[in-house]
């Protein structure tokens, strides 16, 4: 029975999310914390925080977490994969209808005015990733010169060139800048020791 | 191509290592497929991800999710959607699973947090690269209509904060109609 209900409300997450992960968010919310009381409001926080902290897209991610906190693994496979059922369904359908009739006039015509709208929407996706991390301190983002994280821009920077010049692998290039940060707070860190010894 | 098998190996451990390093959101795994199926395998066309990645859009559901299941058909049908929804769910199905048990320590360690930060603006590299490419490939189409849609539509993502669908409904509607006056012209 609570394999069904974690089933069906993640597969109504699943349907209903469109526009990505910020646009499931209270859908989710709706679901297991005032739906069904699987969590509290502070443990869905902990689970937004941990989310945007791992890899993965946040419905799966709540799915999982949820899933294993009401019913073990077992309810965390159910709950990911009522999760992803309307999109294996509706996504598959579409790109069949897709590399079926991309030929036709119309859907050229479509498909031509779409492309430039998706490059925006992914540089835009882009900016608001970056403004989190240049400006935001403790959950606040507001845009000022004087709150700039400086060794943040910098990496941004560095890791552009070793994407666009040096056409380093993406990868390595996202890990490196984790670990130039890494290194930049140690420093920070022994000079901030040095200064109370001195 | 190569073998169907080669293929779809391939594609399974594209799509889990691609998903374990979707750090931000679904755009940044569609970006790094870009990069990967795009400018390494060269397996798909990058007007053909563009219209992928309208149609992972423009459904419901994670984009990463999506993003993996258009790519999967494309490349080899429904065993193709299959071998990368299991690849892409199996990254962070694994790390929730074990995080789930300890995650106040996880949240709360100094390394890990710097690293993630680290990797934001890492992230924001990669994608900033992939739009411009992507964006100088629409400048040189010279198409006025298609440097306003540009325009348009960054605008209403990233100021009014306008949800994704309404965006992809109202330029697949330009478009529709742009057609139909082209058609219409084009009789008389």
């Amino acid at each position: 029975m609570i394999y069904f209900q974690l089933f069906l409300s993640f597969f109504q997450i699943g349907l209903l999310s469109f526009g990505g992960g910020y646009a499931a968010m209270p859908l989710i919310q709706g679901q297991v914390v005032q739906g069904h009381g699987w969590l509290s409001m502070s443990e869905f926080t902990d689970l937004i925080t941990i989310s945007q902290m791992t890899p993965g897209p946040i419905a799966v991610n709540s799915a999982t977490f949820v899933g294993i906190k009401i019913a073990g693994i077992p309810g965390a496979l159910v709950a990911t994969f009522g999760c992803i059922l309307p999109s294996c369904i509706l996504v598959t359908l579409l790109a069949k209808l897709y590399l079926k009739y991309r030929e036709m006039a119309m859907l050229q015509g479509i498909l031509h005015s779409l492309r430039p709208a998706v490059v925006a929407m992914i540089g835009s996706a882009g900016i608001s990733i970056l403004v989190t991390a240049f400006w935001s301190s403790e959950g606040d983002t507001v845009i000022r010169l004087a709150q700039t994280n400086w060794s943040l821009v910098v990496i941004f920077i560095i890791s552009l060139i070793l994407l666009q010049k040096g056409k380093k692998n993406p990868i390595f290039v996202m890990v490196l800048a984790g670990v130039m940060k890494v290194a930049v707070a140690l420093v920070e860190k022994f000079a901030a020791c040095c200064g109370t010894i001195f | 191509m190569e073998s169907k098998r080669k293929v779809l190996q391939k594609l399974f451990l594209s799509t889990l290592y691609l998903s374990a390093f979707t750090f931000g959101g679904g755009y940044v795994i569609v970006t790094l497929m870009k990069k990967k199926f795009v400018d390494e395998y060269h397996w798909i066309e990058e007007n053909e991800m563009l219209d992928l990645v309208a149609i992972a859009q423009s459904s419901p559901g994670p984009i990463a999710v999506n993003g993996a299941i258009v790519v999967g058909y494309k490349l080899a049908g429904m065993i193709g959607v299959l071998v990368s929804i299991i690849g892409t769910i199996i990254p962070p199905f694994l790390i929730i699973s074990v995080i789930s048990v300890c995650y106040q320590a996880f949240r709360d360690n100094f390394f890990v947090s710097q690293m993630l930060e680290g990797m934001q603006a890492g992230v924001g590299a990669v994608i900033a690269s992939v739009t411009y490419e992507m964006g100088a490939g629409v400048v040189k189409e010279k198409d006025p209509l298609s440097l306003v849609i540009l325009v348009c539509a960054f605008a209403a993502a990233c100021f009014f904060k306008v949800n994704v669908i309404y965006i992809v409904l109202v330029c697949g509607a330009i478009g529709a109609v742009r057609t139909i006056l082209a058609k219409r012209r084009g009789a008389k």
